[in-house]
């Protein structure tokens, strides 16, 4: 087990050295001048330019430059953005705030999706059943900016009860609505997995011996047929949380969080080299751990799975 | 240590039985009810069984044996399963018109059932030890070191090497032979009266279903339980049962002492069985089959359902159903020609 640990641990090193190596080198294939914006509406010296290319590294060739970026990072720099704020500090307010929303999608998808499942799961062919699978179809087919437009539209301007955009403190009653819309999808995934999990082990031979020892039905169902549908639950769940921690521009962008997402995205629009290279850095090591996490708890959940 | 296990031991059962009768189940119907149609499994099914005895239900897959079962356990899914007429009654109390709540305080302490495959009758996710103490939580209210206490004296009753250190693993970590072991552990745990056994040797080793029908047959003369052995493997029925009751399409063909049933069948389907045994003293010879297929059980065809396999089918076999009657004393037959069966 700790060797396992250890040893996914290791195997991280390389991914993370050659996914920063691909996302460095992209970035900087960028035409544009990192200069450009930097004197307002002028051109910049040449004097300015000059300074600025040496302190940037950027005369070297590629390979220098990102070895010389790699012993920044190893001494937890991260460099400045473009607006010289130390893009550390930018990731560490913004995860925050992406941090508590992908937390708060989750809870809806495991609460609600669950939920919904197991209802449907049991009632396979009755009407809480087709209730759920309608509803659930309905959700996968439409776009998240319609989701997240309408029930901006509907649950925050007419109705009132949800705050309509996010500020920057980004407080959870605000997160709330931007949580479902962000987890409306994987809700309805979840609830489907669920219940196909579930009715597909009610009709096992173990759920009929649990039946058999005379245990009663929410039991039987509860947590012989239950903690085995809930395997491929929880990995989906695990991964869409590691996917959901690296931003969510679309939802982000509608009600005005200020997101991982968001940032590197803007990143990206204003060749802010430093901020991008930076935060997917931050994302790709954030996305290990949780994959890492999501194989541990698999390795719990089912026995059969052997982590030596 | 088993100072404290004993003290929580159960004393007897919620139920007592009639002069020895443990089990009577009468003129039993089971129907499924299916998009393709009503699948009549079993058909007017009777017998009984007492304290301490044996009884082997032998018949080929589809007969409705383990359906029979399934309906005294009362695990059937319903639906699709219909039960429309008959009856199944446990020590004088009808178990099909048992309330749910006191029809599952039956399951385990007082009928328990051993599955045929014990790897998937067995939950993949929970130590072996725990799903046997479940039986004590469940039914004795035990707390949880007591039960698992007592999963361990049972698995060394069942003979499972290392039982203490082996009470945390989990099934797949088992052999087939101790899993069956474990799913027979399960089923004594809280002393029944009635064991049923489906098929329990059937996906072991030749050498490992000795071994298991010995338990079997051990554990239930120890406990004086009654004992429904359901098989279709007519060499596993002839130690251990006292009586054979053989079904096909759904009814019993015939009724007998194992002893009598073997030297003379009074059905052609039972002496059809009796001559597929592979014999050593017939080396060389072409096994003899009973040929065709058994029915589809949604077109049981009229008049006897063996009538379109049987050499000795003649025109009354083909339009009316053969009763089950006494053919011979102790002797229960439902041909038409129950008596030349016997004599041949």
């Amino acid at each position: 087990m700790s060797k396992y640990v250890v040893r996914r641990l290791l195997q991280m090193i390389p991914v993370i050295l050659g996914t920063m190596f691909l996302i460095f080198a992209m970035v900087f294939a960028l035409p544009g001048d990192p200069t450009a914006g930097k004197c307002g509406e002028r051109p910049c010296s040449e004097a300015y330019i000059a300074k600025y290319y040496e302190e940037n590294n950027l005369n070297d060739p590629l390979p220098l430059r990102y070895v010389k970026y790699l012993g920044q990072v190893a001494q937890g720099d991260l460099g400045e953005n473009q607006y010289e704020v130390p893009v550390a500090q930018d990731l560490e307010q913004r995860y925050q705030v992406t941090g508590k929303l992908a937390l708060m999608a989750v809870g809806f998808e495991v609460v609600i999706g669950i939920a919904a499942g197991i209802l449907s799961g049991m009632r396979k062919g009755r009407f809480v059943d087709n209730l759920v699978l309608v509803s659930t179809l309905v959700v996968i087919s439409i776009p998240i900016f319609v989701i997240g437009a309408v029930g901006q539209y509907f649950l925050g301007v007419r109705l009132g009860w949800f705050p309509v955009t996010v500020s920057g403190d980004a407080t959870v009653y605000q997160l709330l609505l931007p949580a479902m819309v962000l987890g409306s999808l994987s809700i309805a995934y979840v609830a489907r997995l669920t219940r196909t999990n579930l009715s597909e082990n009610l009709r096992s031979d173990y759920v009929r011996t649990a039946t058999a020892k005379g245990l009663t039905r929410s039991r039987t169902v509860g947590l012989h047929a239950l903690r085995n549908s809930m395997i491929p639950v929880v990995t989906f769940v695990g991964y869409d949380f590691g996917a959901l921690l690296g931003g969510a521009i679309v939802t982000e962008r509608i009600f005005n969080i200020q997101g991982v997402g968001g940032y590197i995205f803007r990143g990206i629009q204003t060749r802010d080299g430093v901020a991008v290279v930076g935060a997917v850095t931050a994302l790709v090591i954030v996305y290990l751990f949780v994959n890492l996490l999501v194989d541990l708890l698999y390795g719990f959940l089912d026995p059969r799975i052997s982590h030596d | 240590m088993t100072d404290t296990t004993t003290k929580t031991k159960p004393s007897g059962h919620t139920y007592e039985p009639v002069d020895g009768r443990l089990l009577d189940v009468e003129d039993l119907h089971v129907e499924f009810h299916t998009e393709e149609g009503v699948a009549r499994a079993i058909n007017g099914v009777s017998f009984h069984l007492d304290q301490g005895e044996s009884l082997a239900i032998l018949g080929e897959s589809g007969s409705g044996k383990s359906v029979t079962a399934q309906a005294i356990m009362g695990i059937l899914d319903m639906p699709p399963a219909v039960i429309p007429q008959g009856s199944i009654r446990y020590c004088g109390q009808d178990l099909l018109t048992m309330p749910d709540e006191q029809r599952r305080h039956v399951r385990g302490p007082e009928i328990s059932i051993i599955f045929q495959d014990a790897l998937s009758s067995l939950n993949p996710v929970f130590p072996v030890g725990w799903q046997i103490a479940e039986m004590f939580r469940t039914h004795r209210g035990m707390n949880k070191s007591d039960a698992l206490d007592q999963a361990v004296r049972l698995m060394e009753r069942v003979q499972i090497p290392a039982a203490r250190d082996r009470v945390k693993a989990y099934p797949h970590q088992f052999s087939g032979g101790m899993r069956q072991r474990i799913m027979i552990a399960m089923a004594i745990a809280l002393d029944p009266a009635v064991l049923i056994a489906d098929e329990p040797t059937t996906a072991l080793d030749v050498t490992v279903q000795a071994q298991i029908m010995s338990l079997l047959q051990e554990l239930q003369e120890e406990r004086q339980m009654g004992l429904i052995l359901i098989t279709h493997d007519l060499g596993v029925v002839a130690d251990v049962a006292d009586r054979i009751a053989v079904m096909y399409a759904g009814r019993l063909v015939e009724k007998a002492n194992v002893d009598e049933l073997y030297a003379s069948p009074a059905h052609p389907y039972t002496r059809g069985l009796l001559e597929s045994i592979p014999r050593l003293d017939q080396k060389g010879q072409t096994l003899a089959a009973i040929g065709g297929l058994p029915p589809n059980l949604m077109r049981i065809p009229p008049g006897c359902a063996f009538n379109p396999r049987c050499r000795m089918a003649r025109d009354v076999c083909r339009t009316d159903v053969p009763p089950l009657r006494e053919v011979a004393p102790g002797r229960l037959s439902a041909c038409h020609f129950a008596e030349e069966v016997l004599d041949a």
